[in-house]
């Protein structure tokens, strides 16, 4: 029997396979495809303090392996988070992570602080890297001292697991993913979307109403590797790896490269049921090596460097 | 309704024309019970260009003979791809997704209003409405006769209306000047085409205080209602084409 659990501290994940945020809604668009106990946890659509209509159509480009997206945050805020959406994901027998947004600190902090006081949200995943937003979210994670600012005061007020997620738009990733750490938080996950754009030349203007918007899928895979790599050398909490993972093969490369865990993303919009196939390949993955543990793989390939 | 994944067989693959052909496709179970609007993220295999599925309408679908069809015109990579589907190919989609057409009241009279590859969900909304005891009226619109598709299949469902842009084949000029659809005598008006088309329609109903249900298309990402990315601006705020659509009651859109 091969052991595919790993750990947040004492928050215990039954694999390493979770669902990122903004690409599995509340988890109910994906019951007709998966068993939602089968993944080690889900992260929640983005939520923020007050409801956002998000940004206007058109919200999404096709780019070779990947997409552009600027949905902006698209949420009823937390009043409507509590009162309907938290009695329904209480239910799930996994662990339930909520992603939170703010345009300034103070929106974290209150966020941060409704949602400690929900028992079965299992951690908080505190977006700094949203790049689809016109205040918050990436200013926050492209900037040092901003990036301490918001991390602290979440983590004065926050009892649960804090995850931070990190902005790949960012000359060294391992600086934030320090800081993160230094402030106290207990995961960093990475990579957010790449800022990018795509241009309509049948009606010569841009793909995107935002004109610029993040790109995801695996276009990015090779670049969120590379920053798994560099980061899970350079900290001691655990990383998720997350960008472009659309196969067990993909997200064995994240942990062999230092990942404790991984996120599915746009591999969901393909394949609805894409997470519980890659908990089963790692799974499938370790046996067939005479693994017995997943940690035994965490950062492998560092020997044979 | 459970949506699923599935890979189903390609039993036909016919061109309609240049531009248009159909897909008739089935599966060794039972296919799900679909309703008429609803329908399928395609996936399209081989490419990193067409890396997201491609919703596609359900043309067609009859339970008896347990197959479904598509009904696909090629506007890029993807649905060319597609278009090169051979009987015996598997095509992998999710389905079925999305809302419904509403049915008409007991004793009420339906008009259907298609154009061009709006057509498409008509056929099998056609087809449910004359097993559910309605007669329906079906309206179709094209810019000319090379170009009208599959008219003869409605028929079989109703009293076909034609329009050709160019006269020729039926009445001459737009779907949406044909006396049928001025006649006021329906209860509920369903149409699918073009943006303008739709809009035009939309408003000789509500002059005529006459329900009027469209489906819309949008730029779609997962087609399950988790990718927020195919929203359309309506009275109740964004709303999702994907699960809350694709069918509006136009009353909802802000046209």
């Amino acid at each position: 029997m091969v052991n595919t659990g790993f750990s947040i501290g004492d928050l215990h994940f039954r694999n390493p396979v979770l669902t990122a945020s903004g690409t599995f809604g509340y988890g109910a668009e994906f019951e007709d495809f998966l068993d939602i106990s089968a993944l080690g946890g889900i992260i929640l659509k983005g939520t923020t303090l007050e409801p956002r209509e998000g940004n206007p159509y058109p919200r999404m480009a096709e780019t070779p392996s990947g997409m552009l997206n600027t949905v902006g945050l698209q949420n009823k805020g937390i009043d409507y988070f509590e009162q309907s959406i938290y009695p329904a994901v209480s239910l799930y027998d996994t662990n339930v992570i909520v992603n939170i947004n703010g345009s300034y600190v103070e929106d974290y902090v209150a966020l941060a602080e409704r949602i400690d006081k929900l028992d079965k949200i299992a951690a908080v995943e505190l977006n700094i890297s949203c790049p689809n937003v016109k205040m918050g979210g990436m200013a926050f994670g492209t900037d040092l001292s901003s990036a301490r600012e918001v991390t602290r005061a979440v983590r004065a007020v926050c009892s649960k697991k804090l995850i931070v997620k990190l902005s790949p738009n960012v000359t060294n990733i391992v600086d934030f993913a320090r800081t993160a750490e230094e402030e106290g938080a207990d995961a960093v996950s990475l990579i957010n979307t790449l800022l990018g754009m795509a241009v309509d030349i049948k009606n010569m203007k841009p793909s995107l109403s935002t004109i610029t918007g993040g790109l995801s899928g695996p276009a990015i895979k090779p670049v969120a590797l590379r920053m798994v790599w560099q980061v899970a050398r350079a900290v001691k909490i655990p990383v998720i790896g997350i960008g472009g993972i659309m196969t067990s093969d993909d997200a064995v490369e994240f942990l062999l490269a230092g990942a404790s865990a991984i996120e599915v993303g746009t591999a969901s919009f393909i394949d609805p049921s894409a997470s519980v196939k890659i908990v089963k390949g790692i799974g499938d993955y370790l046996a067939a090596k005479g693994f017995s543990d997943i940690s035994e793989i965490r950062g492998y390939i560092n020997r044979n460097i | 309704m459970a949506k699923r994944v599935e890979d189903l067989t390609v039993t036909a693959n016919r061109r309609l024309n240049r531009e248009y052909f159909v897909l008739e496709l089935s599966s060794a179970g039972p296919l799900p019970e679909m309703r008429p609007g609803q329908f399928a993220q395609v996936r399209v295999e081989g490419s990193s260009t067409t890396f997201l599925r491609r919703p596609v309408s359900i043309h067609d679908f009859d339970p008896v003979e347990n197959k479904i069809k598509l009904l696909v015109q090629i506007v890029g990579k993807g649905t060319e791809a597609l278009s090169g589907l051979k009987s015996g190919d598997l095509l992998n989609m999710v389905y079925p997704l999305g809302n419904s057409f509403s049915l008409p009241g007991r004793g009420e009279k339906a008009l259907l209003a298609g154009g061009g590859c709006g057509i498409a969900p008509l056929l099998f909304l056609s087809r449910y409405l004359a097993a559910n005891g309605f007669e329906p009226d079906i309206l179709l619109g094209f810019r000319n006769k090379e170009r009208i598709l599959e008219s003869g299949e409605y028929e079989k469902f109703g009293r076909v209306f034609l329009t050709t842009e160019d006269g020729s084949a039926g009445e001459k000029g737009f779907l949406t000047e044909h006396p049928v659809l001025l006649s006021g005598k329906y209860d509920i008006v369903y149409c699918c085409g073009p943006e303008p088309m739709m809009k035009a329609v939309a408003s000789i109903c509500k002059e005529q205080d006459i329900r009027c249900e469209v489906s819309l298309e949008q730029l779609m990402g997962c087609g399950i209602g988790a990718c927020l990315c195919c929203v359309v601006d309506t009275v109740k705020g964004n709303l999702c084409t994907c699960t809350d659509g694709p069918v509006f009651n136009v009353n909802d859109l802000k046209w």
